[in-house]
């Protein structure tokens, strides 16, 4: 794991330096001078030997300190701190919402495969996952928030705003990004129970005479845990770092809005330092799956 | 002795499956008794309708399955009433489920919850059916698997199924199934899937605990050697009906079937003449949606006639407790 981090911050390292050219005057962008560029060439340590630049970055980054942004003038870290909040909430309702809707119709169309219900979920999971989340929003937004004036349309509430009304911004925009991806987890939810439900062990365990919701709950659904967990887990992180339309659409100051505007301001500490970030998340997810393998399959040792 | 002692009545059993807007026979006319302490046998190839009989009997059919008997009475404790099994309710049928009628297969590597340890799959039937505490639970599950010839049982309560072999895995399903003391066991061939010398001790064991426990057994199996080695009665089974019943030694002496006598001419057995070859019955079984009319067997018989191709064949009773559903069975000779 610490093996991943380290290849990725050396990726974030070459990337930047891999740019053509010089990174600073590409950072300044066409107007700036040569004493400009020395200047931010010396800020930055770029004048150094490269491999004194990799060490420092790399004890940098591992003490938290990923340097300081170009356009905020304040650490990356403290800028990133700032956005964190709304992104990683918005990951978390979102993959709620889309767990709360996806698992139990994709266990239930998998327990009636063929029936009406089962072939609507696929449907309505198909006619979900191909609809682009910017569409989805707009509508929502249209309808629900300025329609309707059930959600707040856009934002993430004013400074002195308390947690429960920031959170009030994230239902739509969580609704909208937990739709998309209740249909992967739903489709995998229903093919892994599929699975499970033909094999022999669930014949033996009718013929013990339990319940029917015995049967699929208890020794079913924990033998198609495994799948379901990876999918589970590769969505959060897909939501971590894939929000950026959303928040987009629903003006939320979050990571992704942050990278976006960071591109578009050459701010390169900023770019590098999601990347990092972002990457030790998934890294992070990564082994929070793992563990609840182990919690479902008390077989599975590291 | 109580005044019936039939644990077990079936007559007039047909199980048809619905599949889109056409259906399928699986089952005609299917009927037996299996009697209080003894072994049916029901033998026949694959697809004759063994395991939907079996699980017709256990309320297992899928939901796509219509099923008509004239009787399915079921006997569940001596002296007891008894239960028409095709007019219970959902939930009476699943309190009888492995509590008075359990169930062994015939795959013990698949049969077992991979991520429950075999303690807690046993002791699970008796939280069902018994709603014992665990330590209740753990004490008449070691005592179970001691039964079954389980070595250091009491170490093993918390194995995984992973961690037994074969063998060792069809006894663990042979105690899940015995923990609640059912009064009938069905095995749907249950040693098919292990070695020889395997196979004598499950079916070694099974017979020791049947006297053990007074329990009726309906052995499914296609092993005329198993047959010979385990069943008090035998009823054949071929495309879905029984084509003959009777008892075991009349069987393996007398067979009234043609059939009957093909599957008994195909064993190869030791001692048989160099000259005298296995002799294997002609053709395939037919498939269950081109039934042939008549008897279902004429296009493979060699003692068949017009008149057996005409109309469907009842079973006749040509000697007391001996059916055959042959109408040509004076031309066959009785040691074919």
């Amino acid at each position: 794991m610490a093996a991943v981090v380290l290849i990725v911050l050396t990726v974030a390292f070459v990337i930047v330096r891999l740019a053509p050219g010089d990174p600073a005057s590409l950072m300044l962008g066409p107007d700036a001078t040569p004493e400009e560029a020395a200047e931010l060439r010396a800020r930055l340590g770029l004048d150094r030997p490269i491999a004194v630049q990799y060490f420092t970055f790399i004890a940098n980054a591992v003490r938290g300190d990923l340097g300081d942004s170009l356009y905020f003038n304040q650490p990356v870290t403290k800028v990133l701190a700032l956005r964190a909040e709304p992104t990683v909430f918005l990951a978390l309702l979102s993959l709620i919402f889309a767990l709360i809707v996806a698992v139990p119709i994709g266990i239930y169309a998998a327990y009636r495969r063929g029936s009406f219900f089962d072939q609507s979920a696929i449907s309505a999971a198909m006619l979900a996952a191909s609809v682009p989340s910017f569409w989805t929003g707009l509508i929502a937004q249209r309808w629900l928030a300025t329609e309707y004036g059930w959600f707040p349309a856009s934002g993430y509430g004013g400074p002195d705003a308390d947690f429960l009304s920031r959170m009030a911004y994230l239902i739509l925009p969580s609704f909208v990004l937990g739709i998309v991806n209740s249909a992967l987890i739903l489709r995998f939810t229903r093919a892994s129970m599929l699975d499970v439900l033909g094999e022999d062990y669930i014949r033996t365990a009718r013929s013990k005479g339990m319940g029917e919701a015995r049967v699929v709950l208890r020794h079913a659904l924990r033998n198609a845990g495994i799948p379901i967990i990876t999918v589970v887990g590769l969505t959060l992180a897909l939501l971590v770092s894939g929000a950026v339309v959303t928040e987009r659409v629903f003006n939320i100051p979050g990571m992704g809005n942050l990278v976006v505007n960071a591109v578009l301001r050459r701010d390169y500490p900023v770019i590098q330092g999601t990347l990092i970030v972002v990457a030790v998340l998934y890294v992070l997810i990564n082994l929070v799956s793992d563990l609840l393998y182990l919690l479902v399959d008390k077989r599975v040792r590291y | 002795m109580s005044k019936h002692c039939e644990i077990l009545e079936i007559e007039g059993l047909h199980v048809s499956f619905q599949d889109g807007h056409s259906s399928v026979t699986a089952l005609r006319d299917v009927g037996f008794t299996i009697q209080k302490g003894k072994t049916l046998a029901l033998v026949g190839e694959s697809g004759s309708g063994k395991s939907v009989t079996s699980l017709a009997i256990m309320g297992l059919l899928p939901n796509n399955a219509r099923i008509e008997s004239r009787r399915m009475r079921f006997y569940p404790v001596a002296d007891g009433d008894a239960l028409d099994l095709d007019r219970l309710k959902p939930k009476t049928m699943r309190e009888l489920r492995g509590r008075r009628i359990a169930m062994i297969f015939q795959e013990p590597m698949s049969s077992l919850n991979p991520l429950y340890s075999i303690g807690d799959q046993i002791g699970e039937m008796l939280l069902l059916h018994e709603g014992l505490d665990a330590s209740a639970r753990k004490n008449r599950v070691i005592e179970i698997l001691e039964l079954v010839e389980i070595p250091s049982a009491a170490q093993r309560y918390n194995a995984w199924p992973h961690e037994f072999s074969g063998g060792m895995r069809q006894r663990v399903m042979i105690a899940l199934a015995l923990v609640c003391k059912p009064s009938l066991l069905i095995a749907d061939e249950p040693t098919t899937a292990l070695d020889v010398t395997i196979q004598a001790q499950i079916l070694d064991l099974m017979r020791r605990l049947q006297s053990e426990l007074e329990m009726s057994i309906l052995f499914i199996t296609h092993d005329m050697g198993v047959v010979a080695e385990m069943a008090d009665d035998v009823a054949v089974m071929y495309a879905g009906q029984i084509v003959e019943r009777t008892d075991t030694r009349k069987l393996f002496s007398a067979p009234r079937h043609p059939y009957t006598q093909g599957l008994l001419a195909s064993i190869p057995r030791h001692g048989r003449a160099r000259n005298q070859r296995i002799v294997p019955i002609p053709g395939s079984v037919p498939s269950l949606r081109a039934m042939p009319p008549g008897c279902s067997f004429a296009p493979r018989c060699s003692f068949s006639e017009t008149q057996c191709r005409v109309e469907s064949i009842d079973l006749l009773e040509p000697a007391h407790g001996h059916l055959s559903r042959c109408i040509r069975m004076d031309k066959v000779p009785a040691n074919g």
